[in-house]
């Protein structure tokens, strides 16, 4: 292994200018797919925070009265996905409503009848999924008790709307940039592959095997993709430490929200992948070279 | 120990060899004669698989070249000490690592690895040059590490193309001296040469005559 990684090495040495245009190539292709993943982790924290954790409020019809309401629990929970319920009567809601808004009482005071609605608030246990919720939203509108539901859906809608362009895009881009790197690694590994024939052939005389030869070359996309995967993400940080307090001020007024960076897991994940990438261009042109 | 039945080589329309039939026993030293193209190369090229497509048959210690998988090929290989005429050493490595390279490629051990190539290197006059890169090294001394790689990995035949063709005389006859110590160790050495004096002045063995892909004589040498 030893002498693998030394003859990789020297092969990296002697051709300094192809290696470094390689691995920028594969850490530009890793910040945009980190960008992109940066844009879906956080966004899918911005859904969940504008959520409220999945709660939604199921506003009852004027002839329902506190006898339904067991009835009504034992329905709505029979469609399932409920985390938690409770029931606010149009007494309670209009109580809070005169306690939250403190300095307009004296108009509430002059309310003749309650004009709120009695309600159900429920907290929903897949809220992440905009469809599922949508789809209990609609089951539960459907009960003829309830009047109406509101779980945030027109803005979420919205939102999800941008959100799955922004995915498509993300996605296409990642897959093009996927196939740049690719490229660009199969053939640094092929053009290093030409640069040493005479080298492959001597050691194909002296009895060298397939995976010998080939070792090296291996090391070498390896490393590529690696460093280029590091380095991808360096640049990353980079511009997350410099933009990411401006962009969490600028949303402050619409939503308490700070932007975070990938997760151990999701760092692991790209550097995973970036290595794979190395490998995987070194294998297609060695493939190629060797049929 | 190496059979050859009806080997012929064609080269597009030329037979560059014609129903070469051949054994040759274990710790021969056979000298290959004969003009330039006559197909003497082309032989030891077959014995190596280094030309893989011929006709007839070729048995080294029964193993059939024509039926060889491409995994048992580097296994056979390391059964021969190659050394070539134009000494195909990889520039960009020391004279000692161009020799290791065979051990290394053999998967031994570096302890070994250096033990085994500082002695050829010794026993080829060339210690002193273990870290010269081959450019800056003589013909002579190119051919001596060339020589030198081709024993260090004690294989049981040698197999020499023009091993003398760009050297002078003392060089050549030097060269010849040290495989001829490594045939008296029980190694099989076929060397490939037009020079046919000098061979006849310095080894003793078996002479084949090539000319147009045909032996046309078998002499033993006095």
């Amino acid at each position: 292994m030893t002498h693998f990684l030394k003859r990789a090495l020297a092969d990296i040495r002697s051709n300094k200018i192809l290696n470094l245009i390689t691995i920028i190539t594969i850490s530009l292709s890793i910040l945009v797919v980190s960008v992109f993943l940066l844009f879906f982790e956080n966004a899918g924290r911005v859904i969940e925070s504008w959520n409220q954790g999945g709660r939604a409020m199921i506003y009852l019809k004027e002839e329902f009265n506190v006898d339904m309401l067991a009835q009504l629990k034992t329905k709505i929970n029979s469609l399932g996905d409920i985390d938690k319920m409770a029931y606010i009567s149009k007494t309670k809601a209009l109580d809070t409503l005169k306690k939250n808004t403190a300095f307009q009482t004296t108009f509430l005071k002059t309310l003749k009848d309650n004009p709120l609605p009695d309600a159900l608030e429920i907290k929903i246990k897949s809220y992440k999924n905009f469809k599922t919720v949508q789809t209990l939203a609609q089951n539960i509108k459907a009960i003829d008790i309830v009047d109406d539901i509101e779980y945030g859906q027109s803005w979420l809608g919205k939102f999800l709307k941008i959100f799955n362009l922004f995915k498509i895009t993300g996605y296409s881009m990642c897959g093009f940039f996927f196939l740049m790197a690719l490229f660009i690694t199969a053939n640094t590994v092929r053009l290093a592959f030409y640069s040493r024939r005479l080298e492959v052939e001597i050691m194909r005389l002296v009895g060298a095997t397939e995976t010998f030869i080939k070792a090296p070359f291996y090391i070498e996309g390896i490393m590529q993709g690696f460093f280029g995967g590091v380095l991808g993400l360096g640049a990353l940080l980079i511009t997350y430490l410099m933009v990411s307090s401006e962009i969490t001020q600028s949303l402050a007024s619409y939503v308490h929200f700070d932007i975070r960076f990938l997760s151990v897991k999701i760092i692991m994940f790209i550097i995973f992948s970036s290595t794979f990438l190395g490998w995987f261009g070194c294998y297609l042109s060695l493939k190629q070279i060797f049929k | 120990m190496i059979r050859l039945f009806n080997v012929s080589k064609r080269f597009g329309g030329k037979l560059a060899l014609k129903n070469i039939s051949l054994d040759i026993e274990q710790g021969e030293f056979i000298f290959i004669s004969g003009p330039s193209g006559a197909g003497k190369s082309t032989l030891l090229k077959i014995l190596y698989l280094a030309e893989n497509i011929f006709e007839g048959q070729v048995l080294i210690d029964g193993m059939n070249l024509s039926r060889i998988s491409s995994s048992k090929l580097p296994v056979l290989r390391r059964r021969f000490g190659i050394v070539f005429q134009d000494f195909k050493l990889i520039p960009s490595r020391t004279a000692y690592e161009n020799i290791a390279l065979v051990l290394e490629a053999a998967g031994q051990k570096p302890g070994f690895i250096k033990k085994k190539v500082m002695q050829v290197l010794r026993s080829t006059g060339m210690e002193k040059k273990a870290n010269a890169l081959p450019l800056t090294l003589s013909g002579g001394e190119q051919q001596r590490v060339a020589v030198a790689r081709a024993v260090v990995g004690d294989p049981s035949i040698i197999l020499a193309d023009e091993p003398t063709g760009s050297l002078d005389s003392a060089s050549a006859r030097a060269i010849l001296d040290f495989l001829a110590e490594y045939h008296k160790k029980g190694v099989t050495i076929l060397i490939a040469s037009h020079d046919l004096h000098l061979m006849k002045n310095t080894i003793q063995g078996r002479i084949i005559e090539i000319n147009d892909g045909r032996i046309i004589q078998k002499d033993i040498l006095p």
